[in-house]
């Protein structure tokens, strides 16, 4: 299948692409790696008039560390995620996750931002953005405000961003002082590519022996990416001790929305997700430990 | 032991690949690759329904868009006598829907355009208006009272079956189990899958209005029988047709049927004047054309108190959708499934197999499945495999106590087989050496112990292939020989033209390899001429393993022909009685004289420059090879897996393979592939399958509901070897493209059945997917 | 609109839809026909090229979206009658069969080694999971670009030698 027609523009600043947008923005798309898109207009399950690609706009990838946050561009290539070592000090659940997305191909094209923006309930990075309290920051011709990551998914395939603004990074919080943190993605799928039968995103921060903040996110199990936020509570302020962590898989799968589908029962997806969410947890204490990371 | 030393790559020896070059340089000529001046773009317009009446069809508005040149309806091609076709089956088929579509994707309609873009911007244009109808998805609904008629328009059709069929003797077998100690059965679903070669099916053809030549190249492996078909149907003189298969990028059975887009582009360049291409998308390869499998299959396994087999019963029935399409010979009308017994001496055999009409594509004999091999296979190493999980005897071991002995060749089954060789106890000792069998039985144990689930499965399949002797094998009549067309020029190289038709399985090496041991003309010096149907002798193509054994053959036998002429020829030059010379590959030369030699090369230039009187020039030959019977290779493969006891994830971690197809021309292509089957029974047994929700939605059609596996998830294969030849093939050699995809899937699922069988699960159907094991192990109260 | 590419190091020109698929300008407008169509869910990787160096899907990108980039298609591989070793290795190891996926395969073997000039199994595993093969089980295709590894190695090691192991088109 091949598309249907459409118009073009690839502006070369983001103030050139901001004014498309608020021009067209209800009959364009913005493409970047087109990793998403370009299946979904090949299909001719989406029929913009107008593309608007923000590829030659500069400044929109690459990972800073910035004091209290880390900075990823909204156009960072998932393989720039997935290479980017600094990260494994900084953030490990970013390259763990990076380089579980898609196939090693889509990940030279396909940027973290777009994925974000496509919002696939089974997608990766919503789950990870979850855990991680992510702050996405919006930018329109009118302006710029940024989006927790917990009121950013709203529906399958439906952001909290308007038609005339682009996602132009995505902010992760990294440890304070006297923290110790460290997080997890575990993603069930059938093959290389497949979307995630069921995606666990687990990130702890630890004060001393017990858990100060924790993040659940879940893909593939809902209408949406979902955040665990009751299970996330129940380990904040507590010493991770089995029970504990038993007890907030077992609310984390209560937190799941799976569908009976051909990847699986609902009750299989609940359970992969309590199985996970333990396996995870384990494994990000156990990195985040004394000697563990930053964020 | 030759004075030459130089190697002349002949049978057995790993040469690399003649064909390599153009294919590592993106140079091959796939059928897209084609492109003709003047060409046009077909795109077909499928039904979204899987029952439905067609109330009328609108044209104009597709008609009417840019770059369009024609429309074909159902009813322009009725108007022509081509809106139905007949198939491979004996059935007919429907090229263009006219009254009712019978399955969702069946060809509604096609639009021919100036460009690929242009054809499919308009092909949603035509409108199309239907009246949906309930639908059949399973044989036992196409049976059940009450079941939607779906082939209406066939005359004397009244209800969904389509064909009952049996072999075997029923009273022996009753009699068999009324006598037996243990009766262990298995129902068991071999679901719908599919070949899904990486290049889709197409064509481009090109009828010339001036001439009236129809060149229609074409994704076929069979372009002989194709011809044929296709002056039957479209009623153009035979002599006037030209086939030609370029290269395929991967066949596995499904470029063998005749498929509605190819009738419909060739009459519409007939219509239009103009070459018509049509190749289809992967969505329409998955969701139309021929399927694989689709058996509901029950078998039943008699045997006494020490594990000995006496009898085996087994019932089918085929799921074969809206029309009988197999590729299969035409007394078979459940293929070769009556192999089932394998590779056991039981006494006593009874099967019985039923046909169904339900509203899906048509199809079933595919992926690489030797005529439902594949199925047979399955049914009996799973029921072996339980068998010996039920009477607590090892599955290795009851194997052996069950194998025909190597004694007993040729043997005759209980269902009429008559196999030529096999010697499984060697092939079963040295899968079990090579995977080391006792240490992991041992490990295994510990893992129990500790809660980990870990099993190891066997499989020890007999295969039937080489389709096959002229009087019992034929497609729609036409008899399964093969052929090989043999010309040696003056210098001494050589041109050999087949009747089969590789698509990947490396014929333009081995079949060279055929001449050079049997002519001495290296391998190098081979051309290996094939799918040009103007250019080749006619043969019945490559698919159910039977190249090496039927063209092959043909190929020995075409060599050794020229051998004798060459011999004569070599007596006139060296002077000497016929009787008198020895034949050294590649040479004649005198019995006691050794220094008086003539070349093979000699020889050829003498064919044309100095004969004997009385003899034709020339050094060639054609040889239509008609196989006195069926070749069997065989082999045992060994799986170890582990599962994963919280999300049921099974982990294959080692498979080895023993296979022996006789004598083997190159065992680098062999255990390519080997690999390659190896991989498709993997993604059969675990991640592939195409089924369909209760009104005929085909869940399945496009490579992301339908999973192949990736060089990440499929699993490393040690392949090893025994070789014990076919007795009537000229060179002993059995054929082997489908032995792994026969014999693995049993393999791999055995191997899961044992790491559950302390649980008590005896079965679980294919596709073992992650959370059907998941689902068996927690109905047992297993997990994490 | 114009599209200007460089492929193979050649700069290439033609005026474009936007709709159209990079794989369909490389295949009609440029008659570059090794680089292959085998899905249309960006599913199997035979449309396989290298953008600026890295293996991406020609059939899931625009042709507009390459302009001002290198291409490269399977046949920049070769230097004249000079196979690439990973060509090489995929001969001497049996690694193709029908040749359909063996364009892509080839490109993100090549792009691994420059990256990763020592590939362990499992990295070459990893580096072609987003390509399908149905022909080969992948295990041969491993052993060719392990094959290709050792070759350019040596090639390193000794400049000045042109390294054409087993030329393909004859048998040995």
């Amino acid at each position: 299948m091949v598309p249907a027609a459409f118009d073009y523009r690839s502006p070369t600043s983001l103030a050139e692409a901001l004014d498309l947008l608020r021009e067209h923005g209800d009959e364009a798309k913005v493409v970047a790696g087109g990793q998403s898109l370009v299946p979904l207009l090949k299909l001719r399950f989406a029929s913009p008039s107008l593309l608007v690609d923000i590829g030659r706009v500069p400044s929109l990838s690459g990972v800073t560390a910035d004091g209290e946050w880390l900075r990823i561009g909204a156009r960072t290539r998932h393989v720039d995620v997935e290479r980017d070592e600094s990260l494994d000090r900084l953030c490990p659940i970013l390259r763990e996750a990076a380089a579980q997305v898609s196939d090693p191909l889509v990940r030279n094209r396909g940027t973290l931002g777009g994925s974000l923006c496509h919002a696939d309930p089974a997608g990766d990075w919503g789950a990870v953005m979850l855990a991680l309290d992510a702050r996405l920051v919006a930018r329109s011709a009118a302006g710029e405000r940024v989006i927790r990551a917990a009121d950013f998914f709203q529906g399958p395939f439906t952001t909290a961003l308007q038609p005339d603004e682009v996602l132009t990074e995505v902010r992760v919080p990294v440890a304070g002082r006297g923290q110790h943190a460290s997080g997890v993605y575990l993603k069930l799928e059938r093959k290389v590519g497949d979307f995630a039968t069921v995606g666990v995103a687990v990130h702890v921060r630890l004060e001393g022996d017990r858990v100060a903040t924790a993040g659940i996110g879940l893909a593939a199990v809902g209408p949406t990416n979902l955040p665990a936020g009751e299970a996330a509570r129940a380990l904040e302020g507590r010493q991770p001790t089995e029970e504990v962590i038993a007890e907030a898989a077992r609310l984390a799968a209560g937190a799941a929305e799976p569908h009976d589908d051909l990847r699986g029962s609902a009750d299989y997806k609940r359970d992969v997700v309590r199985v996970f969410v333990q396996r995870g947890l384990r494994r990000a204490l156990a990195q985040a430990g004394p000697e563990g990371g930053q964020a | 032991m030759s004075v030459e030393a130089r190697p002349h790559g002949g049978i057995g020896e790993s040469i690399k690949r003649k064909e390599d070059a153009r294919f590592l340089r993106g140079r091959g000529n796939y059928l897209d690759d084609v492109s003709l001046p003047g060409m046009l773009h077909m795109t077909i317009l499928r039904s979204p329904h899987a029952h439905a009446r067609i109330r009328s069809v609108d044209t104009s508005a597709a008609s009417a868009a840019p770059g369009v040149v024609a429309v074909v309806t159902g009813e322009l091609m009725a108007q022509h006598g081509l809106a139905w076709m007949p198939t491979l089956s004996g059935d007919t088929q429907a090229v263009l829907a006219t009254d009712k579509v019978r399955f969702q994707g069946q060809e509604v309609a096609a639009v021919v355009a100036e460009s690929r873009y242009a054809a499919e911007d308009a092909v949603g244009l035509v409108q199309v208006d239907y009246d949906v109808l309930p639908a059949v998805t399973s044989p036992q609904q196409a049976r059940g009272p009450g079941a939607p008629l779906i082939r209406d328009e066939k005359e004397g059709q009244r209800d969904n079956h389509i064909y009952h069929w049996e072999a075997g003797d029923r009273a022996a077998t009753d009699a068999a189990f009324a006598q037996a100690d243990r009766v262990v059965s298995l129902a068991t679903h071999y679901p719908r899958s599919h070949p899904a070669p990486l290049e889709t099916c197409g064509i481009v053809a090109d009828v010339d209005s001036v001439t009236g030549k129809a060149t229609l190249y074409m994704t076929s492996q069979a372009p002989h029988a194709i011809r044929t078909v296709f002056a039957m149907v479209a009623g153009l003189p035979e002599h006037q047709i030209r086939v030609i298969s370029p290269d395929i990028g991967g066949g596995f059975g499904n470029k063998v049927p005749v498929y509605p887009g190819y009738v419909v582009a060739t009459a519409a360049s007939l219509l239009i004047g103009r070459p018509v291409k049509w190749v289809e998308d992967r969505n329409e390869n998955l969701i139309s054309t021929g399927f694989a499998r689709d058996f509901h299959m029950t078998g039943e396994l008699a045997l006494d108190a020490g594990g000995r087999m006496l009898a085996l019963r087994a019932h089918l029935d085929s799921d074969n959708g809206a029309f009988f399409a197999d590729a299969q010979p035409s007394k078979f009308k459940a293929g070769l499934f009556h192999i089932v017994t394998g590779s056991y001496d039981i006494p006593a055999a009874h099967v019985t197999a039923d046909g169904y009409y339900t509203n899906k594509a048509p199809g079933g004999v595919a992926y690489r499945c030797s005529f439902r091999v594949t199925e047979a296979s399955y049914l009996i190493e799973r029921l072996v495999t339980n068998a010996a999980i039920e009477l607590g005897i090892d599955q290795a071991e009851l194997r052996l106590r069950n194998f025909i002995p190597p004694e007993a060749f040729p043997y005759r089954s209980a269902t009429g087989w008559e196999y030529d060789s096999g010697d499984y106890p060697a092939a079963m000792h040295l899968a079990l050496e090579k995977v080391g069998y006792q240490d992991l039985l041992r490990e295994q144990a510990e893992r129990r112990e500790r809660g980990e689930l870990m099993g190891i499965g066997l499989a020890s399949f007999t295969e039937v292939v080489g389709a096959g002797p002229g009087k019992d094998f034929d497609i729609l009549g036409l008899r399964m020989f093969d052929s090989a067309e043999l010309r040696v020029h003056p210098t001494g190289k050589a041109v050999l033209k087949l009747g089969v038709k590789t698509q990947g399985q490396g014929h333009e090496t081995t079949f060279a390899q055929i001449v050079a041991s049997e002519l001495g003309i290296p391998a190098a010096d081979v051309e290996v001429q094939h799918g040009d149907t103007d250019n080749t002798p006619y043969g019945l193509g490559t698919y159910a393993s039977r190249s090496t054994p039927t063209a092959g053959a043909a190929t020995a036998v075409v060599s050794r022909k020229l051998r004798e002429k060459a011999r004569a020829l070599a007596a006139h030059l060296l002077e000497a009685s016929p009787d008198d010379l020895v034949w050294e590959r590649g040479r004649f030369s005198v019995r006691g004289s050794p220094d008086r030699v003539k070349t093979i090369q000699e020889l050829s230039l003498a064919a044309y420059t100095n004969l004997p009187d009385g003899m034709e020039a020339g050094l060639e030959g054609v040889t239509y090879y008609d196989p006195p019977n069926m070749t069997f290779p065989f082999g045992t493969y060994a799986v170890v897996v582990d599962v994963d006891r919280g999300t049921g994830v099974v982990k294959v971690r080692r498979v080895v393979a023993v296979d022996d197809c006789g004598v083997r021309i190159n065992p680098m292509i062999v255990e390519g592939q080997i690999h390659g089957g190896l991989t498709e029974g993997f993604g059969i047994a675990f991640t592939e399958l195409i089924t369909f929700d209760q009104d005929g939605n085909c869940i399945g059609s496009n490579f992301m509901d339908y999973l192949l596996p990736t060089s990440w998830e499929t699993p490393s294969f040690e392949c090893h070897a025994t070789v014990t030849p076919s007795p009537h093939h000229p060179f002993g050699a059995k054929g082997v493209g489908e032995s792994a995809t026969v014999g693995s899937p049993a393999a791999y699922v055995n191997a899961v059945i044992d790491a559950l069988s302390p649980y008590g699960i005896t079965n679980i159907d294919m596709p073992v997917t992650s959370d059907r094991v998941w689902a068996a192990l927690r109905s047992r109260g297993v997990g994490e | 609109m114009n599209v200007t590419v460089d492929v193979n190091g050649q700069e290439r020109s033609a005026d474009v839809e936007p709709r159209l698929l990079l794989v369909d300008f490389i295949r009609d407008h440029l008659r570059l026909t090794g680089t292959h169509i085998g899905c249309d869910t960006s599913s199997c990787g035979a449309c396989t090229v290298l953008l600026d160096g890295e293996p991406v899907k020609s059939c899931t990108m625009l042709a507009v979206q390459a302009g001002g980039h290198e291409l490269t298609t399977v046949e920049g591989l070769a230097r004249g009658a000079e196979l690439d070793p990973v060509q090489v290795g995929f001969h001497e190891e049996h690694g193709l069969q029908c040749g359909f996926c063996t364009p892509g395969m080839l490109l993100v073997s090549a792009a691994l080694l420059e990256r990763n000039p020592q590939p362990s199994e499992a990295d070459i595993r990893w580096a072609i999971s987003g390509n399908i093969c149905r022909c080969t089980g992948y295990v041969n295709i491993v052993k060719a670009v392990q094959h290709a590894a050792g070759l350019r190695a040596a090639r390193a090691a000794a400049p000045t030698e042109q390294v054409t192991a087993g030329a393909p088109g004859g048998a040995e």
